[in-house]
This record gives C-alpha cells, structure tokens and sequence, in this order.
C-alpha cells in the first residue's frame, strides 16, 4: 500500500467562486519523490497545506502510513500528523539559533538526546559550524538546508516542500537539487513538492502530477509525461509543443503542416502534439503545404525558427547548420510521431 | 493565500471594547450637544466667538508647522546629507527638545522672563514677557520640530542619489534639482510629521491654558470649570472634533496621492555628501541659536528655578505625586500594551471591514482631542455608571483608550516577523496552538510589547488634560502638581516636578531610540 494517499481533495477558499482544488487524487510510494507541477493558481500549494493540515478539506481523505489523517469525519491537528514541512519562504524561527531551530521539533525526545541528535543532522547538512548562529546570518542557501534539516530531524513519514528553490539564486539551485537528492536518497524520505518549474520537476522528481485550475492533468515519470501527454495543456507546459488540429486517418492526421504519423489510431477531427525539437525544416516539394519562414532566432548550438501556415504558426528548434532565411518558403517534417492529445 | 474566517471571540471581545470606548463617547457628545432648544442651539453656534477661536486655532497650528519646518528642514539635511562635522551631536541635540512636553516648555519659557526668574538675576529687570500667541507657539516648537525632523531625517537618509543624479545629467543645477526633485520626495514623510504635529497642537491644552491664548482647547475648558451648562463645551468639541477629522482626512488623501516607490532594481546609491566649505559656519550659528533656544533656555530656565526658595521645601508632595502618576501610568501601559495585541492580529490575520473600523476606532481615540474625549467620558459615565466617574479607574481607561494606536504600531512590527508560515511550521514540528503561542508568537512579539508599553507610559506621565478633567478631586500626578504650580507663577515650586518629567522623557525617549536602533 501506498505511503500517502490522497483522495477527491476539495478546497473553495470564502470569498471565491471556484474552487482552489477541485477532486485531487494521488498516491506517493515510499522513498519516492513526488512533484506538483502546475502554473501558479493552480491548486497545488493548497493541495500540499491540506496534507499538512493547514487547510481543510471540505470532502475526500488523506491516508498517512495507514492511518486516516482526515476525512469520514477524522482531522488530525498538524502537530500530531508526522510531517515535515519546508516553506516557501524556509519560516525558520527568527528569535532562536540553527541548533534551536532544529532542536525544536524534537521535544518528545528526552532532553539530553536532543542536542545529540540535532547536531548530528547539522553536521550531516555541512551545517555543523553554523549551529550557534541566527537564521538572519545565514545565506539563502543555508537557511534552505536549516529548513529541511529541522524538518527532517523528528523523522517524519513524509516532507512536504513549497517551491523549495524558490527563493534561490537560479545559480545555486542546481547544486541545491543535488544535495537534497542525496540526502533524500540517503534517509529514504519520502518527499511531496511543488513547483512551477518544469525543469525543477523533471530534474527532481521521480514522478509528478500536472496541476491546472485544482485538478491534476496527469500523472506520470518525467519521461511518460514527456512521451505520452494526454492533454494538450501537459504537452505545452512539459518540454513546449505545437498543438494542431486535424483529421484522423488511422495511423496519421492531416494537419495544416501536411500528414503527420500519430502514436495511436484516430479518426475524425483530433487535436496532436508536435514538439519543436522533433521536427525538420526542408526545402517545397510537390503534394506537401509549404510554409513561410518568419523569424529565425540563433542560441549557438540551436536556432528556434518559426514558420507560417494559412491559419497557424509552427516553432521549430533546428540545428547549427540550418540554412533557411526569414521569407523563404519551407517544409516542416515530423521526425518522431505526433501524440494525439485530448 | 489568506484565510478570510471570522475573528475567534477571544480577539474580537477586546477589539469591540476599544470600538465602544471611542465610539460611545464621542456620539453620547452629539447628543448632548443637541440637547437644547432649536433657538439656544442656533445662538451657541453661531456665536462669533465661534469664529474667533477657529481663526486662533488654525492661526496655531499654521505658525507650529511653518516654524517647525523652517528649523527641521535645514537640520535634517545638514545630518544626512553633508559633511558637517559633528553629526551625532546635531542629531542628538535636534531630538533632545522631544523629551520638554509643550506644558513644560511654556513653564521654561514663562519662567525665564518671570519677576526674580533667571533673566531679571543677570539684568537686575525681570525681561519680556513670553505669554499669548508668540508664547504658545514658541513653546510648541519646541516640542513639535523634533517630530518634523525626525521624519525629514528619515526620509533624506533613505533617498535614492540616483534620481538627483538623473535630474543633473538632464541639466539641473543642483540647486534646481533639489527643488525640483528632492523635495518632492521628501512629501510623504513630511505630510506624517504634519499630522503628528496637528494633533498635537489641536489636543494641547497646557500650552494655551498657561500662554492663555484662547484656541478651541482652552475655550472648552473654561466653558467646563466655568458653568454647569455642558451644552456649549459639548459643542466646542464637537467643532473641534470636526476640525480634526476634517484634516487628517484632508491629510490621508495627501498622503494617498503622493506615495512614491521606487521603480528599478539594484542596491540603494549612497549619495556622496555635499561639501559645505564656507557654508560650514552659517550653518554652525543656526544650529548653534536652534540647540540654545530649544535645549539651553528651557534647560536653564528649570535648573534656576530649582535653586529657588521654595523649591524643594515639599519632598512629600513630590513623592506622592510620582507614585500617583506611576500608579495610573503602568497599568494604563499594561492595558494598552495588552488590548493592541489582538487589536494588530486581528488587522493582520483576518481582514474584514469589521477589523478595519475596529483598528480605524483606536486611531480615532489617538486623533480625538483629549479634552474632547475626557468631555465625551464624563457625559457616558454620568449617564450610565455615574459611580466610576472621579475614579482612578476610569482615568486608566481613558488613558488606554486615547493611547491604545501608539502600542499597535510596535505590535504590527512585531506580527510581521511572526507569520502564519512561522506558526504553522511550529505545528508541523508537533506543537499545539497554544504552545506555539507561547514558545514562537510571544519570544518574536516580545521587544515590540516591550517597545509599546514603554511608549504608552512615557504618554501618559506626561499626560495633562485627561488627568485634569478625570482624575479624582485629590489625586496628585507629576503633570498635575506641575501645572497647578506653574498657573499660580508659583515656579520655584513648579521646578522638580518640572525636572522629573523632563528627566524620566528623556531616560525612556533613550531606551526607546536605543531598542528601536537595534531593530533596524
């Protein structure tokens, strides 16, 4: 069974006409890495407040380790849920040292064990030195490491992360990612975090659900999602796509760009994916619609070229030696086949 | 992500209670003051003397400003924004004047030129007499410019160089760029300070009494010692009240207008400081007459007097008197202290139009006249509890309640610091509600308890109007026994009760800088 699994989450913050989170399902295996990935207004911190037991749902359940947290009429209050929390803005406590803060959530344990304990964490998070300072001076990515360390040191069934890298510098993040992984990987921890960072997620977690307007699009490993999107708003949120209509004829749609081969039979009027990286530029031939080049962007070891069609626009990332100009007259072929999307 | 729930009973009962000590006075005056015949009524306000007290009322309160502004401007800058030696000491002797309440500066100002004061010792003729408009508005200078200054200072010091420096390469003079572009920033914190000191002059009433300049303040009171008839001094709150208000709202929409951000990112541009060269000894002078007649005169002036026969002749009277003013202070501080607490949680933590009358109401009770309120009490009190009127409780009330928006202030500082994010991680960590109240709300909230009883004390030692209209007939505090003395010319025995107050300002005016010093 599933260490954490949540179940028809429902969320209408006073005030609003629609809800916050809209019937949210999942379930995080243990030692898992678990990501909420969503634009911002999507639900997905709220989701992650209700699991704390910040917020309360108004039906569904949220199973902990076997036990019923909430839902049938149970809440169990947030300090006696065992999970650890990591806030946006990391929320350490600005009157008490690192030590301190990391000691405080260990009051169960008989004081002389305290210390011990809340030192051998700080020394495992390259801490150890900063144990008598405040939080005030420390830089953003050590208070981070504070953060999770203090949330980690009760040994809680899961962690719970609000955009984690959030407040970093974009330079410090990268390494910030890989140091929590070990640690992670090291203590098992079981961890559910958001983001609206497709990178962030791709990079760090082992599976991930795609949040919009409350309700959770897909779910599925970096790579499923990549491959596989189901829906047109996972396709472009995840890696970017060009989304097209066309006719279903079995195993290929008729798009504005021409035929395209699809991942599974459709017929009738389907909607496809097309990612940018997967497609070709080519010089007009007889039976394919051409279309006009209308900009052309160089990065150095890519180019992202777009080109018109009669009633759409097509981005294309091509490579180094591309040699079309903007108001040339190309083609544009599919190199992997287009996924069809609801 | 707010929770916008309704506010939990045990905050909203004293935020309600706060909400009814101001409100409830102030309408029980409106009835009161209708309680007359349609012909009666009609006399009473349009007496010309109606007209009279306003015109020296605004008259006032304009001559405050201006002057106030005339000396804090040049003092601000020369501290912030030159390379005048001895900015420290500028400083420092620039807020010195806010520890000598208006009532004590007159005293120093009257007794400086009085028959055997210091003046006549040296030349033989007791000097100028110091009293009516020129009087009071000398006196409250010198307690309102530091206010000016304080704000001006801020302002100068937390000035981005970079637009003065944009206005130069577009070909300003400097002069012209400080006209044109440094001035106007400073508005927003000027227009604050003009608040503080429209207040101040508008709910003074030791400075007029003593000067005898008749202002709306002064004009209130004699109409309450003089005659039993309530419904003219009624009144004369009332327009006094609708003054008030009418400003700080004219004020608030000022402010609302001009508030300036600043756009761009990056660090704050130190700006260099402005060489003064030969300037240096004009400026030296005007700091020089500024420190002498705001520090030195008054100073001067009390420490002659308590050399005096006279002086120190009561040591009783005094004892009883500062134990009489610490015995209605600190609890007053203590209430304050403790009613802002759910007052700022409740504003921070549950918005609502309800919240904000109720924060909006212990402002009202800050910006109300104290005359005007203690007049208010007395009409509740008389009508509904007539056995708590001249009782040292209903003077601790009233001290609260007028003195509540200064302890809300440190307190919101405070609740920035502590967030919900704060609680809730406390929770996640497996404390409950009320030890998390204790272990991480308090310890965060505490310098800002601290910071906020000590300012709502230091206002209330100093307090004169409410206590003389509400303490009990033979309650003695320091400003009390300080102006009875002082309206008699009696200023030897005026001088250490003169002395405590100045001295007790200036040791918590210290503390306060030096806590808030450490905050920032």
């Amino acid at each position: 069974m599933s260490l954490l699994r949540v179940e028809n989450l429902f969320l209408r913050y006073r005030g609003q006409t629609r809800p916050a989170v809209d019937g949210v399902s999942f379930s995080v295996e243990r030692g898992e890495t678990f990501a909420l990935l969503g634009p911002s207004g999507s639900g997905k911190t709220s989701t992650l407040r209700i699991i704390a037991g910040f917020e309360r749902s108004e039906r569904g359940s949220v199973a902990l380790a076997e036990r019923t947290i909430e839902g049938d009429g149970v809440f169990v209050a947030p300090e006696h849920r065992n999970i650890g929390f990591v806030f946006q803005e990391f929320a350490l406590f600005p009157h008490l040292t690192v030590m301190e803060n990391v000691m405080f959530g260990l009051h169960r344990l008989p004081r002389d064990e305290r210390a011990a304990r809340a030192m051998e964490i700080l020394d495992r998070a390259q801490l150890g030195e900063y144990a008598g300072r405040y939080p005030r001076q420390l830089s953003g990515g050590q208070q981070q490491r504070v953060a999770l360390a203090r949330a980690m040191a009760p040994r809680p069934h899961v962690i719970l992360m609000d955009e984690p890298f959030g407040s970093l510098d974009p330079d410090l993040r990268e390494d910030a990612r890989r140091k929590i992984r070990g640690v992670f990987r090291d203590h098992e921890m079981t961890a559910v975090f958001v983001t609206h960072d497709q990178t962030e997620a791709l990079g760090f977690a082992d599976r991930i659900g795609v949040m919009r307007d409350g309700r959770i699009e897909q779910v599925g490993t970096p790579e499923e999602l990549y491959r596989q999107p189901r829906t047109r708003f996972v396709a472009a949120f995840i890696g970017g796509a060009n989304i097209l209509p066309g006719q279903g004829q079995g195993d290929c749609v008729m798009t504005a760009i021409g035929r395209v081969p699809v991942d599974r039979d459709a017929t009738g009027d389907v909607t496809i994916a097309l990612r940018p990286e997967h497609l070709q530029l080519d010089t007009p031939s007889d039976g394919v619609p051409a279309g006009k080049v209308l900009s052309r962007v160089f990065h150095g070891h890519d180019l992202t070229i777009r080109v018109a069609f009669t009633d759409t626009e097509i981005t294309v990332w091509d490579d180094y030696r591309c040699p079309f100009r903007v108001g040339e007259a190309v083609l544009v072929r599919p190199r992997e086949k287009g996924v069809v999307v609801e | 992500m707010k929770r916008s729930v309704l506010p939990p009973w045990y905050l909203a009962i004293p935020a309600l209670v706060v909400g009814l000590g101001v409100l409830v006075p102030i309408g029980y005056l409106a009835v009161r003051a209708f309680d007359a015949d349609p012909a009666t009524l009609r006399a009473l306000v349009l007496r010309p003397r109606n007209l009279e007290l306003f015109v020296n009322t605004m008259t006032l309160a304009t001559t405050v400003i201006a002057v106030s502004t005339l000396i804090a401007l040049p003092l601000a800058w020369l501290t912030t924004s030159t390379d005048l030696r001895g900015r420290f000491v500028v400083t420092l002797l620039s807020i010195l004047p806010l520890s000598i309440p208006g009532y004590v500066a007159g005293y120093a100002l009257l007794g400086v030129g009085a028959p055997h004061g210091p003046l006549a010792s040296i030349f033989g003729t007791s000097g100028p007499k110091l009293s009516g408009f020129v009087g009071a508005a000398a006196a409250l200078v010198i307690y309102n410019f530091p206010l000016v200054f304080l704000h001006l200072r801020t302002a100068f010091a937390s000035m981005d160089s970079s637009l003065t420096d944009a206005a130069r390469s577009l070909g300003l003079t400097p002069g012209r760029a400080f006209l044109r572009v440094t001035l106007p920033q400073l508005g927003p914190a000027y227009l604050s300070s003009v608040l503080l000191v429209l207040l101040y002059v508008f709910g003074d009433f030791g400075v007029v009494s003593l000067m005898r300049f008749e202002t709306f303040s002064y004009a209130l009171y004699m109409q309450y010692i003089a005659s039993l008839d309530r419904t003219y001094a009624a009144w004369l709150a009332l327009m006094l009240l609708a003054i008030t208000t009418t400003l700080v709202v004219v004020e608030f929409r000022l402010l609302r207008d001009v508030a300036l951000e600043r756009t761009g990112l990056g660090a704050l541009p130190k700006s260099r400081p402005r060489r003064l060269g030969a300037w240096a000894a004009p400026a030296y002078l005007f700091i020089a007459v500024v420190a002498l007649a705001s520090v030195a005169l008054p100073i001067w002036s009390i420490l002659y007097w308590t050399g005096q026969r006279g002086a120190w002749t009561n040591m009783g009277e005094l004892a009883r008197s500062f134990v009489g003013s610490l015995s209605v202070s600190v609890p007053a501080a203590l209430l304050a202290t403790l009613l802002a607490v759910p007052l700022a949680y409740l504003t921070r933590r549950h918005k609502s139009a309800l919240t904000h009358v109720l924060e909006r109401s212990a402002y009202i009770g800050y910006a109300t006249p104290a005359l005007a309120l203690a007049l208010g009490w007395i009409v509740v009190v008389l009508h509904t509890a007539p056995w708590i009127y001249q009782t040292v409780a209903l003077l601790i009330l009233a001290y609260t309640v007028h003195f509540l928006a200064q302890a809300i202030g440190p307190v919101r500082a405070g609740l920035h610091v502590a967030t919900p994010r704060i609680e809730e991680a406390s929770r996640s960590l497996g404390l409950g509600a009320i030890a998390t109240f204790r272990r991480v709300t308090l310890p965060i909230l505490r310098p800002g308890l601290v910071a906020a009883a000590i300012l709502v004390f230091l206002s209330c030692v100093k307090e004169l109007p409410l206590t003389i209209i509400l303490a009990p007939l033979d309650f003695e505090t320091l400003a009390l026994n300080m102006y009875s003395f002082t309206a008699e010319a009696m200023f030897a025995q005026a001088a250490p009760y003169a002395l405590a107050i100045v001295l007790l300002s200036a040791l918590l005016t210290s503390i306060l800088f030096h806590r808030l010093g450490e905050d920032a």
